[in-house]
């Protein structure tokens, strides 16, 4: 078991033809993902490492059963490309563009959550369940089957703790990238109930960045759980950011920095990483 | 994108809302007739102007002149006052607060409101600050306005044009993919006008293809963080003395904060992003090399970024700028080797982790 990408997960890829697409379709291929369909307007009846391209959403799932969508369309064809996937009845939508501008994001949420359809991102590496399925750009190397589960609202930096993991013989349920951006369709406290409901799943490291206030809230449902969890808080010694006028300081009310995500973890009884190899160990301690 | 306040003052007038009479001046002699009695304000992207003097009343065009000869060409903070913005002297009975913004946590554009608006904004107890979440595809309606107009129990007449304002600044807040909208102090004034006292403004940078019109107006930026800016790199300079150089906002980050745990301070840095493309790497070594930083740490950690590729860029970008400064390198991603083998030969040190290469790089500061 895993969340999100299961096996039976059937992947359609919005932007196929484009290089990025074309790139990573052949990745997730080779994962051993269920890659059925892709899209390309206009470019219909030509196939991208075997996989049948189609002019629209509606087409492929009628033609392939496609049950989830990962979008690799440029920003300004984002917005379009999402209400088009929902409404061809995907059930999973992971945006991977990045630099989306966030109203187009404001529009999108909502409406997935009307229509029942959950999504990853934007902006975010997208999701790989461990050998099973990836529907994103993450390298495929980096994964090993095993009991944790992985959140984290950066891309590289996941990377980076993924593959500590792995090298300590720490394997993985999913790596979920929920994004980076202000307007994600996943929370972080989704994310973490998610794999609360997975049995396979027996701890999960959060990775999580200065801004906003996911991490505390993150933080204080970590704390109604019975799996544990871990967490690295990437920013301590970040210059602090643009001040959103008095607005973003109300609505935050102290949160967002790294204190206070650290101390939010602290107080839940969640340890939190000084630097990302130190995840491994802070797991090792916690699972003898 | 920020907005200088005669800026946003111009864009809160094309939405309708109210804002006081103003000049923009470069010099005193733009100044001929200014609004009287006003205030001079220098126009920077930063807050605090008053504290540095940059903000003084006038009575006479003589006094404005003056004024605005005392504030051009001063300093706050890191910038030099270029432009001054003569504003009509309000007027003013009570100042309230009003803004809309986005709660992550929600998903949905927020709108705030205060009847004790003004300096102490941030002082003003929750309970004291009516907050109503907005439906972004149902948009801002009517029942909002007479909500709000409600919890903050104002006089009918004052009320009507502040919820007016309300609907306003919400248009304007989704027609100009603004990230914040706010007035504080919405000036009540003597005459019972009500009047955006300031304006706050800062628009999506992700946004900007849709506003073309924004695309040169100044910002926050030091000159060299500009340079990068029209190249599409992501640099920040901070007040250490280690430049570094590595792919993504978070693994930056974290780089920062395993050389600051290892004694070390980060004087620069550059996110490379998802690009092996040698000739970006070389441009990314030219702006951290302006920076002048003691010690350059790379840090890339790339799952289909070819590493040889990026180490070719290095070398290629020191020899270009026959730099001197060591360079210590971790490289992860396809070709590792022939990365680690490229780096040596030119004189690099390569290391497998983090937190030895933070180490090694605030070693190396310590013997230039």
């Amino acid at each position: 078991m895993a969340v999100l990408l299961t096996r039976e997960t059937r992947l359609m890829v919005q932007g196929i033809t484009g290089h990025q697409g074309q790139f990573h379709t052949k990745a997730m291929l080779d994962y051993g993902t269920k890659v059925v369909a892709g899209t390309s307007p206009g470019k219909a009846g030509s196939e991208v490492h075997g996989v049948p391209v189609f002019d629209s959403c509606e087409e492929a799932v009628d033609g392939t059963r496609a049950n989830a969508s990962v979008i690799f369309v440029p920003a300004p064809f984002a917005k379009d490309a999402a209400i088009e996937a929902i409404e061809a009845g995907v059930k999973l939508l992971v945006i991977i563009t990045e630099r989306i501008p966030f109203h187009d994001a404001l529009d999108v949420m909502p409406y997935a959550r009307a229509k029942g359809v959950t999504v990853i991102g934007p902006n975010c590496p997208g999701v790989c369940s461990a050998g099973i399925a990836k529907a994103g750009i993450m390298p495929n190397q980096l994964f090993t089957p095993g009991p944790y589960g992985v959140i984290s609202r950066s891309g590289t930096l996941t990377y980076e703790i993924v593959n500590e993991m792995t090298n300590a013989g720490l394997g993985q349920t999913t790596c979920v990238g929920i994004g980076g951006d202000p307007i994600i369709g996943t929370s972080m406290v989704e994310a973490l109930e998610m794999f609360e409901g997975d049995p396979q799943t027996k701890g999960v490291v959060l990775v999580g960045e200065i801004g906003g206030t996911a991490e505390e809230e993150a933080a204080a449902h970590a704390k109604t759980m019975d799996t544990p969890v871990w967490s690295y808080v990437a920013g301590r010694t970040a210059p602090p950011g643009k001040r959103m006028g008095h607005a973003g300081a109300i609505i935050s009310s102290g949160m967002g920095t790294a204190e206070s995500k650290v101390k939010a973890f602290a107080d839940a009884g969640v340890s939190v990483a000084r630097y990302p190899r130190e995840i491994p160990e802070l797991i090792r301690k916690t699972h003898q | 994108m920020k907005f200088y306040e005669y800026k946003a003052h111009e864009i809160f007038r094309k939405y309708g809302i109210p804002v006081p009479r103003g000049v923009l001046a470069a010099k005193p002699e733009d100044l001929a007739e200014p609004p009287l009695p006003c205030v001079v304000k220098a126009q920077v992207l930063i807050g605090g102007r008053g504290k540095a003097g940059g903000i003084k009343t006038a009575k006479t065009a003589e006094e404005a002149r003056a004024a605005a000869q005392a504030i051009l060409g001063m300093s706050i903070g890191p910038y030099t006052v270029r432009q001054v913005y003569a504003q009509e002297l309000l007027d003013i009975a009570q100042e309230l607060y009003l803004s809309v913004t986005i709660d992550r946590s929600a998903r949905a554009p927020l709108l705030m409101a205060s009847a004790l608006g003004g300096m102490d904004i941030e002082s003003v107890p929750p309970e004291k600050i009516v907050r109503i979440h907005i439906a972004p595809l149902i948009g801002l309606q009517p029942y909002v306005l007479r909500n709000l107009a409600k919890r903050l129990a104002l006089p009918q007449e004052v009320a009507t044009q502040v919820s007016d304002i309300a609907k306003k600044m919400y248009a304007l807040f989704r027609g100009e993919d603004a990230e914040l909208v706010e007035i504080n102090p919405l000036a009540v004034l003597r005459d019972g006008r009500v009047v955006a006292g300031d304006a706050k403004l800062i628009v999506d940078d992700s946004a900007e293809y849709r506003h073309p019109e924004y695309a040169d107006l100044p910002q926050d930026r030091t000159p060299l963080e500009e340079e990068a800016h029209d190249k599409g790199i992501t640099f920040i300079q901070l007040d250490g003395d280690i430049g570094v150089i590595a792919n993504g906002a978070g693994l930056t980050m974290a780089t920062l904060d395993v050389l600051n745990l290892k004694g070390g301070r980060g004087g620069a840095f550059l996110d490379l992003g998802g690009t092996d493309d040698p000739e970006k790497v070389k441009q990314a070594f030219e702006i951290l090399l302006k920076a002048r930083p003691s010690v350059i740490f790379l840090n890339i950690f790339g799952g289909i970024t070819k590493a040889d590729t990026v180490a070719l860029g290095v070398e290629q970008a020191l020899r270009a700028f026959g730099s001197n400064v060591p360079v210590v390198a971790r490289i992860k991603g396809v070709n590792e080797e022939r990365a680690r083998a490229i780096l040596a030969n030119a004189g690099m040190r390569s290391v497998e982790t983090v937190e030895h290469g933070a180490e090694l790089a605030v070693q190396l500061r310590g013997e230039h």
